[in-house]
């Protein structure tokens, strides 16, 4: 019985060293929104991202707050009416790489991914897939993506008023430059 | 041999479970814990007649109009006070993220005024807690009216007033502020001598946000100097009314017993009363333009 405990445990240790996960908490988030009215642009240079390799599994975290303006009056807008960043302070992407295989973490270079997961903004989740490409460099993982989201599916309401000042969709674009963790 | 495989089976299985929570949970410790700092305690610069904690960032422009009816109790061949209005036009912009500054002009006596507004102290949760906004608002003002009597020497210090103000303020919650605003008043020259040249006075404002764009807004200034024995009634000053926000503009509309904007007419020279029906319908147009942009950090 002793014997069967002690392997399960030295099973675990294993793969646990296997699990090799990679971080960033100065990722890149930003989006861009242009009309012949008005540009609409905020960086957010502080999100904390995820990445297990082993898995393909990726989590991002971007604080709303965090998302920056040229403009302290658009910026002021952008948290009390349209995000309420009092109310739903984080945004959050949870998802995978699904074509994990295609990718050799141990060769740098550049790989085509694609990603799937659930984008949650002010409470609403919603399933998104985008192309990416995952850049295998030395001492790191850079990864990179762009797609767009629509702001209604996020329940964010737009004033009919202001709307042509708005794109239809948000391009929204996504780097993060990973470096591992150290295990525990 | 059976056992040994369930056995690792299950510590398989546990270990899928843990790496989805795993990730979360290396996310939550690692999202740093930032400082928090209020927004939008008040929609904007003022409560209606009076400042308010809220200032102008840095390189931002505020064009204000505002405009003061006569009172209600003009009747209607007056259609009610708005044949006859006072103007204040003025331009506020903020220096730094802590210092505004503002001119502006009123009607009332020809009055010139500018002022300062220092922001001190910035309520804030998170890595540090401060429960109030607390702001402090310097400022002149230098009636241009010529002086009725030529005869005796008129002194040009004679024109000036001046006024000194703490602004604290605490947004309760999402919907709910409020501001105390203890305030001094100086007028270098006064009507009579019944008339005090220094006064003491405490505001109080508070606003109630309706939904998004539209708040109830209540402001009232208790004047501490006894009201009797002066050359005309004095009376408190309270306002009451809405603040509407539109993209770049904020439209305050009101009702107020005085016929004066700025502080130094407000505070002291309020001789309406609502009691006596002596109310204005008055209102602040405000307009913010950025003419410095800049990408703010989050560190103050």
């Amino acid at each position: 019985m002793k014997r069967l405990f002690l392997l399960a445990f030295f099973l675990n240790i294993v793969f646990a060293v296997n699990g090799q996960k990679y971080m960033t908490k100065n990722g890149f988030i930003g989006f861009y929104s242009h009309t012949p009215m008005e540009d609409i642009k905020a960086d957010n240079n502080q999100v904390v991202g995820v990445l297990d390799i082993s898995t393909g599994e990726m989590v991002f975290q971007a604080l709303i707050k965090s998302f920056h303006f040229d403009r302290a009056l658009m910026e002021e807008h952008f948290n009390e009416n349209y995000m309420e960043s009092e109310k739903f302070p984080k945004s959050l992407f949870k998802g995978k790489i699904t074509n994990l295989a295609s990718v050799d973490f141990s060769k740098t270079g550049t790989y085509d991914v694609t990603v799937e997961g659930d984008l949650t903004i002010r409470d609403v989740t919603n399933k998104i897939s985008t192309k990416g490409t995952i850049e295998v460099v030395n001492g790191g993982i850079n990864a990179n993506s762009k797609f767009n989201i629509v702001p209604e599916d996020y329940k964010i309401t737009i004033p009919g008023v202001v709307r042509d000042k708005f794109d239809k969709s948000m391009a929204v674009t996504v780097t993060m430059k990973y470096t591992p963790i150290a295990n525990k | 041999m059976r056992r040994l495989s369930v056995t690792i089976l299950l510590s398989l299985m546990t270990l899928g479970i843990f790496a989805q929570e795993d990730l979360m949970n290396i996310v939550n410790q690692s999202t740093p814990n930032e400082i928090n700092y209020t927004t939008a305690t008040f929609k904007s610069t003022r409560v209606m007649n009076g400042h308010s904690i809220e200032r102008m960032q840095t390189g931002q422009l505020d064009v204000r109009i505002s405009h003061r009816f006569e009172t209600l109790n003009s009747g209607g061949y007056n259609f009610f006070g708005l044949d006859i209005s006072y103007i204040h036009l003025g331009l506020e912009y903020g220096i730094t993220n802590w210092l505004m500054i503002g001119v502006g002009r009123t009607e009332i006596d020809k009055t010139f005024d500018g002022f300062a507004k220092f922001s001190i102290l910035r309520q804030s949760t998170g890595a540090k807690e401060m429960p109030v906004s607390v702001s402090a608002v310097t400022s002149v003002a230098l009636k241009t009216l010529k002086f009725p009597d030529q005869n005796p020497t008129n002194y040009f210090t004679s024109r000036l007033a001046y006024v000194a103000q703490i602004l604290v303020a605490r947004k309760i919650s999402e919907g709910f502020s409020v501001q105390l605003t203890p305030s001094y008043v100086h007028r270098n020259l006064v009507a009579t001598e019944l008339d005090p040249n220094d006064i003491f006075a405490l505001g109080a404002g508070a606003r109630l946000k309706l939904s998004k764009r539209v708040s109830l807004n209540g402001e009232y200034y208790y004047i501490a100097n006894p009201k009797t024995y002066l050359s005309q009634q004095v009376y408190n000053p309270l306002s009451v009314g809405f603040d509407i926000e539109t993209g770049g503009h904020v439209f305050q509309l009101f009702f107020t017993n005085s016929r004066g904007a700025i502080e130094k007419q407000f505070i002291g020279e309020t001789t309406g009363s609502w009691k006596k029906g002596d109310i204005h319908f008055g209102f602040n147009i405000s307009r913010v333009f950025t003419l410095k942009k800049h990408l703010k950090s989050s560190n103050y």
